[in-house]
């Protein structure tokens, strides 16, 4: 497992499916037998976990879609998180 | 009352036939004859209202899921809807062109059970000859990309050997390993007194799964599900009445736990007469332990109520005779004597008087 820097590249984890619940009026992190409601922050980021893009042009993505500046922290906050608990994985 | 929630998690026991005869089956001794299963037409049919409802977790499980012939029909239905569907399934039916198949169309998980770490032990307690394939199924799960989960059910006769079992986890390379034990119901209560693990056993069992937890942090997680009989506390059962869980049953029963069939006093509905919409919010089954109105004392004036909501109404109705009464396996019930009395009848009476009952197909 490679560890995070600006130029990794983070996607879900085998088996996670991230989508918006209509009746929870969420978005959700479903995987085996387990489902997580997220704050809006974690899933303005888990949406950019697509396997394409790398932290840093995550970073400038979400900072320019919600026209704030100094998110890297936050970020790099969370992928850490992120990816303790499983939800992510870096290749 | 507080606003009752959606139910997320669909339950949908397609059938109750297996080909194996584990005898620490949570399903009924009375168990739903094949003629009297849904149709396909009625569980599209449910699975649709379910997810309009909210349920975003399915589980198609049973009895044996891969016994009926129609589950790639609704594991396609499933995934167009937009669940996350599990399939939770002893192995035995599948083959590798079936994973595939099941991959296909959209099936997001599976869940391959064992009874043991070795073909003796497993092939005894499945009462019929399975583990070599369940290992061949196990790595074709692998294999076609699924996270591999295992779930091995412990108990007395096999839980001298779960370090065995997670070393047969690590080479299979499983990303998720369940040891659970075995929850006294249906079958596994009716073999109790050969079932019930000893303290010293769960003792042992925790200390092997901990150990194993920390060693293979990051690469297989592990759950090790504590029997209730040896907490002080019941288990929140379906994470509450009517709050979270909704199961259907082969006939088309809805249920608010999977063995609700057995209490009395509650007018359980069918999915081929009523809408799940009326079932989940109006019934009053679905009703009947929804917030605090029903508890009697110890539970009444606890303050961990909204934590436990009572424990398990159908432990307490097998142990107590109320389904209302506090689940006995809460230290504060005032029938917690009978959880000591069940464990002590166990170790005593090693060899049972009654033979070991394996479930019927």
């Amino acid at each position: 497992m490679s560890e995070l820097n600006l130029t990794s590249v983070p996607k879900l984890a085998a088996g996670y499916r991230f989508q918006w619940e209509e009746v929870q009026q969420t978005h959700v992190l479903l995987y085996p037998e387990g489902m997580v409601q997220l704050n809006d922050t974690a899933a303005a980021v888990l949406a950019l976990c697509d396997g394409q893009r790398n932290v840093q042009t995550l970073i400038a993505d979400l900072e320019r879609d919600y026209e704030i500046e100094g998110l890297q922290e936050d970020v790099l906050q969370f992928l850490v998180q992120a990816q303790a608990e499983g939800w992510i994985r870096y290749g | 009352m507080a606003k009752i929630p959606p139910p997320l998690w669909l339950l949908a026991e397609v059938t109750h036939s297996c080909p194996l005869q584990c005898p620490y089956c949570s399903n009924p001794l009375e168990l739903v004859p094949k003629k009297d299963e849904l149709d396909t037409e009625t569980w599209l049919k449910v699975l649709h209202q379910a997810r309009k409802l909210g349920a975003a977790q399915l589980g198609f499980s049973g009895g044996e899921p891969l016994v009926r012939k129609d589950l790639e029909v609704l594991v396609g239905e499933a995934r167009k809807l937009g669940y996350y569907s599990n399939l939770i399934t002893s192995g035995v039916g599948m083959d590798a062109a079936r994973v595939e198949k099941f991959r296909e169309l959209g099936l997001d998980h599976i869940q391959i059970s064992f009874q043991a770490d070795d073909a003796s032990l497993n092939d005894y307690l499945a009462g019929t000859k399975a583990f070599q394939h369940k290992l061949d199924m196990a790595r074709a799960v692998k294999a076609s990309g699924y996270p591999m989960v295992l779930c091995f059910v412990i108990h007395r006769q096999n839980m001298h050997r779960v370090a065995q079992m997670l070393d047969l986890a690590v080479e299979l390379q499983a990303d998720y390993v369940e040891l659970a034990t075995t929850q006294f119901e249906g079958w596994a209560l009716a073999n109790r007194d050969h079932l019930l693990p000893s303290l010293e056993q769960v003792r042992a069992a925790e200390r092997v799964a901990k150990s194993y937890q920390e060693k293979l942090k990051g690469q297989m997680r592990i759950y090790y599900v504590v029997p209730d009989y040896y907490e002080q506390r019941p288990k929140a059962c379906v994470a509450g009445w009517g709050r979270v869980f909704l199961a259907v049953a082969p006939d088309g029963l809805a249920l608010p736990c999977h063995s609700a069939r057995s209490l009395p006093g509650l007018e359980l509905h069918n999915v081929r007469e009523h809408d799940l919409d009326w079932i989940w919010y109006e019934s009053s089954a679905f009703n009947y332990f929804r917030g605090e109105a029903w508890m009697k004392e110890p539970c009444r004036s606890c303050d961990e109520r909204e934590k436990d909501f009572g424990g398990c109404h159908c432990q307490a109705f097998k142990l107590t005779g109320d389904p209302k009464n506090a689940d006995p396996t809460c230290a504060k019930s005032p029938h917690h004597h009978l959880i000591g009395q069940a464990i002590d009848t166990s170790q005593l009476n090693l060899i049972s008087s009654k033979p070991l009952l394996f479930r019927k197909r």
